[in-house]
């Protein structure tokens, strides 16, 4: 019986099903948990008011959002030191991210929940995030002007709100003024310092460029003394303000205005209100810069970074792995060489990636720009402009990295071409480039587009090379500029990949920043689909154009 | 190739022209095979063809399969250059210029010597951009004459009644029979003096078949037309001169109403009458 269901092959079909089940649940359950530890952190949570006692202890006041709890089972409770009566079977613990960092010194705590005696979510509680310090937690005392209360109680507020918003509006003048105005002064001054020094290295250091370049600085220096006053003025302005309000043991924490972010009250906010303030917190993590250590704040500089590094690869990757393989398959005589290139292209894409990494880093870095420094950047010597890790050297890396991938489907899809289109374009006397150029080549498009959508798919979740050849942690400009030549090939940037790694497990608060990995998280795999799909999409309508012959 | 091949073919060479006596002062000779020998590496697939293929004419290969038929066909506008252990000795002359010269440019030779293929090979372009490929390639890119071309070229084709509101239309999205008189209606538009038609209805069904043939007869005005097909009746229908071929060897030459009635050699018989083949 069990022979004859052996025989009959059933158990093989449900190895095989069982097989495609496992991977579909390890995907869904990838994405699943992303998706929801990700999305989920952006969402006004409730802040709680315990009353709280711990045994033989002074009863406290304890105000927070809960992140998480714990069930732990009696004995093994006791075990850990903790005093349990005959009658509870387990130990019920909450995580509750209580702020105030600057008060109490650190954002978490754990509280059980026998000890507490009694909670609830009074309306008042506000939540105000901060450029420093994390989120407090609290009440609002009253709002101060230059010094002097301008308003307390529950109009205080209104007032508040009305303060938060004209001191980001300067916040936002300061900070165009900072990045884009004064900062192209320094990059003017930088500029003429390094010309000057070349025109010192050249030996026509003389009157007339002595005159031009301190003419220049004068000009740019009037600029900045202009911008400096501007910039003085507005922080006083929005120094003047700021809020007293009082943490959950009554400590009174004075908190400037210009540190500070928005102000709400989770607990009074409507379903409408929440979901507002969720969308306000979506669009500020895909666009604002990081704040407070890269857990807070945006990610639009990593997005930015990883977008920019992936297509500045895949414009190196694409005609440099497509010329190869054209010259493999069509030009080369087949034999004992090709067979060896081709193992080795294929071994190359087995090389770990950290490899590639210390080979950009020895090589492209080191070497190649090291030398082009020399040749063409002497003036700013000893600091390096291309011999340092930076997206450039990043972005080679990465290509060659996913070399093999483009050659070896461009040369599947060259091969695919039915020889009789080749013939008949050299019937009607085309040569052999006219036929590559007018047949061949649109007609292993489709295959290009493959190999590239493969390189991208993996050049974009590559970390461990880049953190050798030019993704840093903070990166202070992006790449791409107001300021000539606009494209900073040799800047370091930042990457998404790179920030889970960081902020995760390098942050000096990883507690407050694990939902900011899942979100990020989530973001790289849509960053890496998105840039699939448009690749996907070009492919198909290549395809469709260039639809080959069957046979 | 020993002395007694050569002597045979010698003796060939008679019964091959014998056809040709009575139509020779009005017909000039357009392609002249001298000699030709064909090596695919070690084994050698054409053995010493001696032919002339009279202008604007249609002269017709018929044989067994794998006879070289397809190869002689090919080596009239070097194709089998593309192939890399092919090896030619033995002259082809076109006008009398051997094509096989090294001062000869094969791109243009090409163009000289148009060919269709077995299969229609269409290329994944609109039907107006493979007509106009061959000019373009040319470097000719004046819109009002490659739309002249392109018409005259399909009208020669028998197509552009049915073809001239889909000319932006991809052709891959034709039928067969009509991809394969696209194909003809391309090598056309370049003009060239010799059409090489390799099995062009094999693979077409009879209604379309019969069009190319028709569409054969009114191209010999113009051009010089050499034909490979396995079919014979085809062969008896569009051809004025058939080539009988066998184990890559020119066995008989004459005017088709003579090789089909009257054939000297015994193989072309047996082959005509079906004993073997």
């Amino acid at each position: 019986m069990i022979k004859l269901w052996f025989k009959s092959g059933a158990p093989w079909i449900w190895l095989n099903a069982a097989a495609v089940s496992i991977c579909m649940i390890m995907v869904v359950g990838v994405l699943g948990l992303v998706v929801v530890r990700g999305v989920g952190h952006f969402w006004p949570a409730q802040v709680t008011q315990y009353n709280y006692q711990e045994e033989g202890k002074e009863p406290q006041l304890i105000i927070g959002e809960k992140v998480d709890a714990s069930v732990t089972p009696s004995e093994m409770a006791k075990a850990t030191g903790h005093k349990m009566s005959p009658d509870e079977d387990t130990l019920v613990q909450y995580l509750i991210k209580v702020g105030n960092r600057d008060v109490t010194g650190s954002d978490f705590l754990w509280i059980e929940e026998r000890n507490i005696k009694q909670h609830a979510d009074p309306a008042d509680l506000i939540v105000v995030e901060r450029r420093e310090w994390g989120n407090f937690y609290g009440r609002l005392v009253e709002v101060k002007e230059a010094g002097k209360s301008i308003a307390t109680g529950p109009e205080a507020w209104t007032v508040l709100q009305s303060k938060i918003t004209e001191a980001l509006v300067i916040f936002k003048e300061i900070a165009h003024l900072e990045k884009k105005e004064i900062g192209a002064i320094n990059y003017g001054l930088e500029r003429l310092r390094l010309k000057q020094k070349k025109l010192q290295l050249e030996n026509h250091w003389d009157a007339t460029a002595q005159a031009q370049v301190s003419a220049e600085t004068a000009a740019y220096d009037v600029e900045y003394k202009k911008y400096q006053a501007q910039l003085g003025e507005l922080y006083q302005k929005i120094r003047r303000n700021s809020i007293v309000a009082e943490t959950e043991s009554g400590t009174k924490v004075k908190i400037p205005l210009n540190k500070v972010v928005r102000a709400f009250k989770p607990n009074e906010m409507s379903l409408m209100d929440k979901t507002v303030h969720y969308g306000v917190k979506v669009i500020e993590f895909l666009t604002d810069d990081p704040r407070e250590a890269n857990t807070e704040g945006g990610i639009f500089p990593a997005i930015f970074g990883t977008v920019m590094m992936v297509m500045m690869m895949s414009i190196i990757v694409t005609p440099f792995g497509v010329i190869a393989a054209v010259y493999l398959r069509e030009y080369a005589k087949q034999g004992f060489i090709t067979r060896l290139i081709r193992i080795a292209v294929n071994n190359l894409a087995g090389v770990p990636s950290v490899v590639y990494g210390v080979f950009g880093l020895g090589f492209f870095v080191y070497i190649l720009g090291g030398n082009i420094d020399q040749l063409f950047f002497p003036e700013s010597s000893p600091a390096p402009v291309y011999g340092t890790p930076g997206l450039l050297w990043a972005s080679i890396t990465l290509a060659l990295l996913t070399l093999p991938v483009v050659i070896v489907s461009t040369e599947e899809g060259l091969a695919r071409i039915p020889s009789s289109i080749r013939e008949g374009s050299l019937a009607l006397g085309a040569t052999k480039l006219e036929t590559l150029w007018l047949t061949v080549l649109p007609m292993a498009s489709p295959a290009m587009m493959t190999g590239l959508i493969l390189a991208v798919a993996r050049a974009a979740g590559e970390v461990a090379p880049l953190m050798l050849v030019g993704v840093v942690k903070l990166a202070p400009t992006l790449p791409l500029d107001g300021n000539f030549p606009f494209l900073h090939l040799d800047r370091k940037f930042m990457h998404l990949g790179f920030h889970i790694y960081d902020v995760g497990f390098q942050s000096p608060n990883v507690e407050a920043a694990r939902p900011l990995v899942y979100a990020t998280a989530l973001l790289l795999v849509l960053v890496i689909i998105g840039l699939n799909l448009a690749a996907i999409v070009i492919r198909n309508n290549l395809r469709e154009k260039y639809r080959a012959l069957e046979g | 190739m020993s002395e007694q091949q050569v002597r045979t073919h010698a003796i060939d060479m008679s019964s091959v022209l014998r056809g040709k006596g009575q139509h020779q002062e009005k017909n000039e000779t357009c392609i002249k095979v001298e000699n030709l020998n064909l090596f695919y590496g070690d084994k050698q697939a054409l053995h010493n063809i001696n032919m002339e293929m009279p202008k604007k004419k249609v002269t017709a290969y018929i044989g067994p399969s794998g006879c070289g038929k397809s190869t002689l066909l090919r080596c009239i506008n070097r194709m089998n250059d593309l192939v890399d252990s092919a090896r030619i000795d033995g002259k082809i002359l076109l006008d009398g210029e051997n094509i096989y010269d090294k001062s000869v440019n094969v791109a243009a030779l090409r163009r000289r010597v148009g060919m269709v293929f077995q299969k229609p090979n269409p290329f994944p372009k609109s039907i107006f951009e493979n007509v106009a490929y061959g000019l373009r390639i040319q470097g000719i890119n004046d819109k009002r004459i490659l739309e002249e071309t392109v018409e005259n070229s399909l009208r020669g084709a028998a197509l552009w009644d049915e073809m001239k509101d889909r000319l932006n239309d991809n052709a891959l999205g034709m039928s067969g029979g009509q991809q394969q008189r696209l194909v003809i209606a391309r090598a056309i538009a370049i003009e060239p003096e010799v059409l090489l038609l390799d099995e062009p209805a094999s693979a077409l069904d009879p209604i379309s078949t019969l069009k190319i043939e028709e569409l054969i007869n009114e191209l010999k005005e113009k051009y010089t037309i050499v034909i490979v097909t396995h079919n014979m009746q085809q062969a008896a229908r569009v051809s004025d001169y058939t080539a009988f071929m066998y184990m890559g060897e020119l066995i008989e030459l004459g005017t088709t109403s003579e090789l089909f009635t009257n054939p000297v050699k015994k193989q072309t018989e047996d082959y005509i009458t079906g004993r073997y083949g």
